[in-house]
């Protein structure tokens, strides 16, 4: 049987960039635009490893987003971004690591001891 | 898959191989000349003494993977204990090897102290060792620095190396450093070139070992139990009469023939793993604790003169 077919299904709702309060950003129009991440309140999702799959494999989140991983298996995994932007420690049954994107854009990451494992984080520009 | 472990048209062998390879009563295969066969313990045991003299004399050596030491989970309690099971095994052998080679998964998360406890426990045997890192000796900082601080004296590149040992010629490849992601195990372009070099000129009857961690044939693509470029290093494996490849990662014994190449996965003496496709992950198998000593083991290969087929005998640690 194939490990896909034990993945939980996909339904994990992007994370809501909670739209501005406070009239003082309105009225500063002339400065640059304040980063989202310090705009958005704090947003979390988490992401299960589990018989060597990443569940989900796909987040799509707003910017500022905490994404923590937590290793459910009896074997170790890393979390290592394709373009190295971020890189666990290995993570022993149990284990969690948490990134917080800041940036927009998608970036893919895998298991750097079981590389057929593979995921996305979709980090909306909103 | 096994599939070609034999010819399609004999199903009925290639399923009493496969069940027999899985069973692993410590039968002792000889593959050669694309033919299979079991003979006895006895007469393997017998054969490095009748083929004395020559200008190779016949030898047996150990291989030994897959000790995780440091591993404690339902699937064993205790790896520390299971691997000095396995160490007390070879010292009851009634031919001693020459030496062990151990196709990594030294430890489970490459702590300074598993290291420490691997090495202490496979130097009871007094015997000379040669590693080979699996994935799991590469979580240090370094990524795989300490195995290979402790390992790699006299290794090129990333740990790679070659020795001979009474005419017969081991090379030692690397495969868990360079994994990309999407892929299986990895040689990479400088292995591949240096192995072109430490191969050319050897006389194509020059009996070869080689031994890495993860498969160089693909076992699953769904589990990464594969290499992605064994097919660069084959080619340059395949003008040889005798090449044996041996390796550990997947936690049993599975044999594959492929014109003079002979492949053998070995059992761990850690934990079993599923057999490919029968579980939803290769994760750990959990066995009923008065059968794990069943699934796990040590293999003795032994080289005859003349360049012929090795044999292998897998014993488990307790039957």
């Amino acid at each position: 049987m194939s490990a896909k077919a034990f993945r939980a299904p996909l339904t994990l709702a992007a994370a809501t960039v909670i739209a501005l309060t406070g009239a003082a950003a309105f009225t500063a129009s002339v400065l640059p635009p304040t980063p989202a991440a310090a705009r958005a309140p704090a947003q979390a999702v988490t992401v299960h490893i589990s018989n060597f799959t990443f569940n989900a494999p796909t987040v799509t989140i707003g910017l500022g987003t905490t994404v923590t991983w937590v290793n459910d298996d009896d074997i170790p995994h890393t979390v290592v971004a394709t373009d190295r932007s971020f890189k666990s420690k290995p993570l022993d049954t149990g284990d969690r690591f948490s990134f917080t994107f800041t940036k927009p854009g998608e970036v893919a990451y895998f298991c750097s001891l079981h590389p057929h494992m593979t995921g996305k984080v979709v980090v909306r520009a909103t | 898959m096994t599939d070609d472990l034999e010819e399609p048209a004999v199903p009925g062998r290639r399923a009493a191989l496969k069940c027999m390879a899985w069973a692993g009563t410590g039968a002792l295969w000889t593959l050669g000349g694309g033919l299979a066969g079991a003979v006895s313990l006895d007469q393997a045991l017998a054969a490095p003494k009748r083929m004395g003299g020559g200008v190779a004399a016949p030898f047996s050596f150990l291989q030994i993977s897959d000790s995780h030491v440091g591993f404690a989970k339902p699937a064993n309690p205790d790896a520390r204990a299971t691997y000095r099971e396995a160490v007390a095994k070879i010292a009851g052998l009634p031919v001693k090897p020459a030496f062990i080679i151990h196709t990594g998964d030294i430890t489970q998360l490459s702590r300074d102290a598993e290291f420490d406890d691997a090495e202490q426990i496979i130097r009871e045997t007094g015997l000379p060792v040669f590693h080979v890192p699996g994935e799991h000796d590469m979580l240090d900082d370094g990524n795989g620095q300490a195995y290979l601080d402790r390992f790699g004296k006299g290794a090129k590149g990333d740990g790679w190396y070659s020795f001979d040992h009474s005419g017969v010629h081991f090379v030692a490849l690397i495969n868990v450093k360079l994994l990309k992601p999407g892929g299986m195990g990895q040689l990479g372009p400088d292995q591949l070139a240096w192995l072109k070099d430490d191969l050319a000129g050897r006389s194509s009857s020059t009996p070869i070992v080689v031994f890495t961690h993860m498969p160089l044939w693909t076992i699953s693509t769904d589990w990464g139990w594969g290499t992605d470029d064994a097919q660069q290093a084959l080619g340059l494996l395949r003008r040889f009469g005798s090449v044996t490849v041996l390796n550990g990662h997947i936690h049993q014994v599975i044999h594959k023939l492929e014109g003079h190449v002979a492949f053998h996965t070995a059992r761990s003496t850690a934990f079993p793993q599923p057999a490919p496709g029968t579980a939803p992950s290769p994760g750990p198998l959990v066995v009923p604790a008065d059968r794990l000593r069943a699934a796990l083991g040590i293999r003795e290969v032994s080289v005859t003169r003349g360049g012929g087929p090795l044999a292998l005998i897998d014993t488990p640690l307790a039957s």
